[in-house]
C-alpha cells in the first residue's frame, strides 16, 4: 500500500503474530494491520514469505522480515532510540533472553500437539508442556518477569500463550491456573501493559477457533 | 584481556562445530572439555541445568547455551575481528532468518533420514534435499552465504556437511549431484578457512561412529 512505511501480515489467533503486535506497540509503531486468510493467502503473503509461506512477516518499506523472535529483535534494532529496550544491550544478558525465547519455543509447540494430536501422541505432549510450565514457573522466582526486573524479549515470546490457556485446560483436561501461581501472577502483570492486553484476543474466542480447527483435523 | 573462555563439547556434534569455527575465526583462546555424554560432567549439569547438552559456551564462569545463541554471542564479544552477522537490521535478520531455516529444514531433517525408517525416512529425504536446494538457491553465485566475507549463515550449515556422506549413504542419494553449488561451496570452506578445515570431522570417521549406533 503506497505511504505504508510498516505493515504486518498476521492471523488473529496466532501466537507468533501476537508477539509482533506487542513489540510494535511497545515501541508506539505505527502500522497497517493486514488479517490473512490462511486458506487462501494473499499474493503479498507468498511474495514475502516464499520459503514458509506463513504469518507473521513484517514488511518495512517494502522489505520482509519473517520468524516472530526474528522480527521482534529487528524492531527493537531499528526503533532502539524509542524507550523501552525489548533486548538487554549487554551481549550476555541478551544470551539470555534469547535462550529463554527459544524454550518458549518449546512449549508452544507442545501446547500445539495438545491441540492436533490425541491419545499417546497427547499424553506425550502434555507431559512436554507441563515440564516446560514447571521450568518457567522456576526461572520466575521472585522475579517480575522472566529475565529480571524488565519486561522484555522472553515475556514478549512467552505471554500470548496466556490466550490458549482456557483452549488447553479444556482440551488438555489440565488446570494451568491452580498448578502455576507464579506464571499466572506473571500473566497479570504482562496484561496491566496496553501492548499486550490489546494485542492478545478474547480466550473464549480463542477456544472456539481451536475446537473448529480440531473438528476440521481429526 | 585475561578471559577466561570454556567450550563444553562433543567431538562428533556439527553443533559444537559451529562454536569452535565461530571462537577461531575470531582468533580467541579457549579451552575446550571433550564431555562424555553418557556420564555428563558436573560442570556441563551446573551450566545447562536445563537441556543437559553441549555445546555450552562458559566466559568468565558465565554459561551460554544452544549453538546459534552462542555463535552471536562471540560475534557481538569479539565485535572488532572477522564480523560474521551484517551491521544492517535487515541484512542481519535474513541472516538469523536462514540460520533458523538450515536449524529446522536441515540439522532436524537430516537427523530423521538417520534415524527413522521406511516412510518417515523417504518423507525426511524429500524434505532434506528441497531444503538444500532452497539454501542452493539463496547462495546463488556468491562465495559464501555471507557474501565475499565468511558470515553468520556459512558457520550455521557448514558442520553439518561432514555429515554429508553419513547421510547419502545411508539416504542413498547423492547432495552433490543435487546440489553442487552447495558442494563446491562446502569445499572452498575447507579449503580457504582454516577454522573449518580443522573443526570438521572426518565423515567416514562420523558415518564408522553413526553406524556403531545405528547398524
Amino acid at each position: 500500500m503506497a505511504g505504508s512505511e510498516v505493515e504486518l501480515l498476521d492471523f488473529w489467533a496466532s501466537l507468533f503474530g501476537m508477539r509482533v503486535r506487542i513489540a510494535l506497540a511497545e515501541k508506539g509503531v505505527q502500522y497497517d494491520y493486514k488479517e490473512e486468510n490462511l486458506t487462501n493467502k494473499s499474493q503479498l503473503l507468498l511474495e514475502m514469505n516464499p520459503v514458509h509461506k506463513k504469518i507473521p512477516v513484517l514488511i518495512h518499506y517494502g522489505k520482509p522480515i519473517c520468524e516472530s523472535n526474528i522480527i521482534v529483535q529487528y524492531i527493537d534494532e531499528v526503533w532502539q532510540n524509542k524507550y523501552p529496550p525489548l533486548l538487554p544491550s549487554d551481549p550476555y544478558l541478551k544470551a539470555q533472553a534469547r535462550f529463554w525465547a527459544d524454550f518458549v519455543d518449546k512449549i508452544y509447540d507442545a501446547g500445539r500437539r495438545i491441540l492436533n494430536t490425541k491419545g499417546e501422541e497427547m499424553e506425550k505432549a502434555k507431559t512436554e508442556f507441563i515440564d516446560g510450565l514447571k521450568v518457567l514457573e522456576g526461572q520466575l522466582g521472585e522475579k517480575p518477569y522472566l529475565t529480571g526486573e524488565s519486561f522484555g524479549y522472553a515475556d514478549i515470546a512467552m505471554v500470548p500463550l496466556y490466550c490458549r490457556f482456557y483452549a488447553l485446560e479444556m482440551i488438555g483436561k489440565m488446570n494451568i491456573e491452580k498448578e502455576y501461581p507464579k506464571l499466572i501472577a506473571w500473566v497479570k502483570r504482562c496484561m496491566e501493559r496496553e501492548s499486550v492486553s490489546k494485542s492478545l484476543p478474547d480466550p473464549h474466542k480463542v477456544y472456539e477457533f481451536l475446537l473448529e480447527r480440531q473438528k476440521k483435523i481429526r | 584481556m585475561n578471559d577466561e573462555v570454556i567450550l563444553l563439547d562433543y567431538w562428533a556434534s556439527p553443533y559444537g562445530m559451529r562454536v569452535k569455527i565461530a571462537l577461531d575465526e575470531k582468533g580467541v583462546d579457549y579451552e575446550c572439555q571433550a564431555e562424555n555424554l553418557q556420564n555428563k560432567s558436573p560442570l556441563l549439569l551446573k551450566s545447562n541445568p536445563i537441556h543437559k547438552t553441549i555445546p555450552v559456551l562458559v566466559h568468565n564462569g558465565k554459561p551460554i547455551c544452544e549453538s546459534l545463541i552462542i555463535v552471536s554471542y562471540i560475534d557481538e564479544v569479539w565485535h572488532d575481528k572477522s564480523p560474521l552477522l551484517p551491521s544492517d537490521p535487515h541484512q542481519k535478520s535474513q541472516a538469523l532468518f536462514w540460520a533458523d531455516y538450515i536449524d529446522k529444514k536441515i540439522y532436524d531433517v537430516g537427523r530423521k533420514v538417520l534415524w527413522e525408517k521406511g516412510e518417515d525416512q523417504e518423507m525426511a529425504k524429500k524434505e532434506s534435499m528441497e531444503g538444500m536446494k532452497k539454501l542452493e538457491g539463496e547462495l546463488g553465485n556468491k562465495r559464501y552465504f555471507g557474501g565475499e566475507n565468511l558470515g553468520f549463515v556459512d558457520v550455521a550449515l557448514v558442520p553439518f556437511t561432514c555429515w554429508f556422506y553419513s547421510i547419502e549413504t545411508r539416504g542413498n542419494f547423492s547432495i552433490e549431484a543435487e546440489c553442487p553449488k552447495i558442494s563446491s561451496w562446502a569445499k572452498r570452506c575447507v579449503a580457504e578457512r582454516e577454522s573449518i578445515a580443522k573443526t570438521l570431522q572426518d565423515p567416514h570417521k562420523l558415518y564408522d561412529y553413526y553406524v556403531k549406533l545405528n547398524p
